[in-house]
């Protein structure tokens, strides 16, 4: 693995509760506590409606906790305003959401720049070779000006897996990234956040249902009803 | 290119039936806008030109006599009395000299004019016609009347026994340039003056009565020797002439009305039609933003998963607020160049097409740059205040909410 990208854990999370609902408070989870360091590579499981995705939120600055305070890169964020967080996700974050949500009006090619994009402020072309070079790593070249709408559904989520490493953010947040993949190509997806694991120190925490990713990684959480019941590290249990 | 305005343009080229829409709507407005003004403006500038070809600006005189008087009844009294408002004679201004040189350095005066005037009676042979005789500095006077530029006949320099005439007046005494007319006037005075030129002021009535001869004999004939009855000014601004007239009429002591307050009956019709051709321009303006406002709304809207994608990728909220601010300007800015284009050629169009019986346009109708460039402001600028609601409805999506609903 290439050195630590920075000093202390990548994400901590103390005692996180999230409620939804005004009137009748539904807590979905329960007081997490997650710390995961530079360059983890950390699937998480659980059953459907466990809270994988409410989670996933919270960690990538989309939505607040109830309680509890969480720090990305070492910075409390719990409390901070929009801005700094928005800031944050920018700079600190990639995301493969659940539904891959690619945007509509942009090309793959320019889906992929977007990170870069918001980064720079503006739209270069300097940055056209770096989307393309991602978009060949998950076998899309030749789909570059291609539209969402244009392309299928497990194209459209590696276009997604292209856009979320495209910034080398430290940390990358992957909601189900090959539920729509067959297994050959899921597993290039897989071999491409490894290596970026590997050469980038990038950390991942990647939801899945497969058992076969999920054994793949350094680091395995399991969550039922909002609370983590088990974390394994590299086959054995942590703590 | 900067990330706002990419976004904003990938966003109207991916909603292209709306945003053409948005933008037809935009160019009709805008191209009424243009049409109703140049048609507005032609016809009034068409009036007021006529009017003022043989009216000044401004015309000073000695303030009128006024009778005052001697009992004022107390409150709850009444009394019972006839005013006998004196004759008002032609006075003459005292101190005109000095007056003229003041007049002629105020601020927003073109050209001054001293005239002496008064009624007389044309004389050839049997023919005899009632006239208003004028004497002036022919090179001051037309500076204000261009009438050297309406001459039917002859030159505008009467000088010594020279006299020039309307073409109607001409025609009723059977004279044309080189003939001579006698003129007489109220004091029993009556002199021979040769026909130095014929105008045509475009006036039935001033074609019929006017005789203008040189300032000394007009003193001469009207009994004012060095004296004069008005003076005449061309103000730069037509439309500044009362405030004008209000800064003679206090810097001299003189009374000095407006061509304004002369024809107030006027004044009120061009500023009805102004004011309606402005309210259904409002109203226009009022349409095309509650257009563009609507259409952004439901792209807001029908957008909520993109601009939850993208703050959750980390575009600020200020620049999701400028990527739908920027939508509005484009269309308004697109939508007035072309709404511009159309309102010019329908005007092209119209002024072509009605016409007097002898094939002279009936309008002026005048395409000015400064149209063009207000209304191409004003619908940006609308075009933005539209899109400012949207806009912040935009900027403040939870992101969290956006990306959840599939
Ligand atoms: N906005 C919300 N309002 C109310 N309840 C919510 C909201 N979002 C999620 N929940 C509830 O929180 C629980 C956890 O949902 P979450 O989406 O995190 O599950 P998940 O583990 O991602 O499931 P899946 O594997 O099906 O994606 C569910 O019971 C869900 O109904
Ligand atoms: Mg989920």
């Amino acid at each position: 693995m290439s050195e630590p990208r920075g000093k202390g854990p990548v994400l901590e999370m103390r005692d996180v509760r999230k409620s939804y609902g005004e009137e009748v408070k539904v807590e979905v989870l329960h007081g997490i506590d997650l710390v995961v360091e530079h360059g983890e590579l950390v699937a998480l499981i659980g059953p459907s409606g466990s809270g994988k995705s409410t989670l996933l939120n919270l960690l990538g600055l989309l939505d607040r906790p109830s309680s509890g305070t969480l720090r990305i890169l070492g910075q409390d964020v719990s409390e901070a305003d929009d801005d700094v967080r928005t800031h944050l996700r920018a700079k600190a974050l990639g995301f493969v959401f659940q539904f891959h949500h690619l945007v509509p009006a942009l090309s793959a090619e320019e889906n992929v720049r977007l990170p870069l994009s918001i980064a720079r402020g503006r739209v270069s072309d300097a940055d056209v070779p770096r989307a393309l070079e991602l978009l060949g790593e998950v076998g899309l070249s030749d789909r570059a000006k291609a539209l969402p709408r244009q392309l299928s559904g497990g194209q459209q989520q590696r276009v997604a897996i292209a856009r979320a490493l495209a910034h080398d953010p430290p940390l990358v947040l992957a909601d189900e990234p090959t539920g729509n993949l067959d297994t050959e190509t899921a597993d290039g997806v897989f071999e491409l956040f490894r290596r970026f694991h590997r050469e980038r120190g990038t950390a991942f925490i990647v939801v899945t249902h497969d058992p076969r990713i999920a054994q793949r990684c350094d680091r395995v959480v399991s969550l039922l009803d909002g609370v983590v019941v088990s974390d394994v590290r590299n086959g054995h249990a942590k703590a | 290119m900067i990330i706002e305005i990419f976004l904003a343009i990938r966003f109207l080229r991916e909603g292209r039936g709306q945003s053409l829409l948005i933008l037809a709507g935009v160019a009709v407005g805008v191209a009424v806008m243009v049409f109703l003004s140049a048609l507005i403006d032609g016809l009034q500038q068409r009036i007021i030109g006529q009017t003022l070809g043989t009216q000044a600006h401004v015309v000073v005189r000695m303030p009128e006599e006024i009778v005052r008087p001697l009992l004022e009844p107390d409150e709850g009294q009444r009394i019972a009395r006839v005013v006998q408002e004196p004759a008002q004679r032609t006075r003459s201004i005292v101190g005109w000299q000095r007056h003229l040189e003041a007049i002629e350095r105020m601020p927003g005066v073109e050209a001054v004019s001293a005239t002496v005037s008064g009624p007389g009676f044309a004389l050839r042979g049997a023919a005899s016609r009632s006239i208003v005789l004028f004497g002036v500095d022919p090179a001051r006077y037309d500076t204000i009347y261009a009438v050297s530029q309406h001459m039917h006949a002859g030159a505008f320099a009467p000088s010594g026994t020279e006299a020039v005439i309307g073409i109607e007046l001409a025609a009723d005494l059977g004279v044309e340039v080189g003939d001579r007319i006698r003129i007489a006037t109220a004091g029993d005075r009556e002199q021979t003056f040769r026909i130095a030129g014929i105008f045509d002021l475009g006036n039935r009535d001033v074609n019929k009565r006017w005789a203008i001869v040189s300032l000394r004999a007009g003193q001469t004939m009207l009994d004012l020797v060095g004296g004069t009855t008005s003076i005449d000014v061309r103000v730069h601004d037509v439309f500044a002439a009362d405030e004008v007239a209000g800064r003679i009429g206090s810097r001299t002591g003189l009374s000095a009305e407006s061509w304004m307050q002369t024809n107030q009956q006027l004044m009120v019709a061009l500023r009805s039609q102004s004011s309606s051709s402005q309210t259904i321009q409002a109203f226009v303006i009022l349409a095309v933003a509650m257009g563009i406002a609507s259409v952004l709304v439901v792209s807001v809207v029908q957008k909520q998963r993109e601009i939850g994608i993208l703050r959750a990728m980390g575009l600020s909220r200020q620049r999701v607020l400028r990527v739908f601010l920027v939508q509005g300007l484009v269309v308004g800015l697109l939508g007035s160049s072309v709404g511009s284009a159309m309102g010019a050629g329908l005007v092209i169009v119209f002024a072509n097409a009605a016409r007097n019986p002898d094939g002279s346009p009936l309008f002026l109708l005048r395409l000015e740059p400064p149209l063009f460039v207000t209304a191409t402001v004003l619908a940006t600028l609308v075009g933005l205040l539209a899109a400012v609601w949207p806009a912040r409805r935009a900027a403040r999506l939870d992101p969290a909410e956006a990306i959840r609903h599939v």
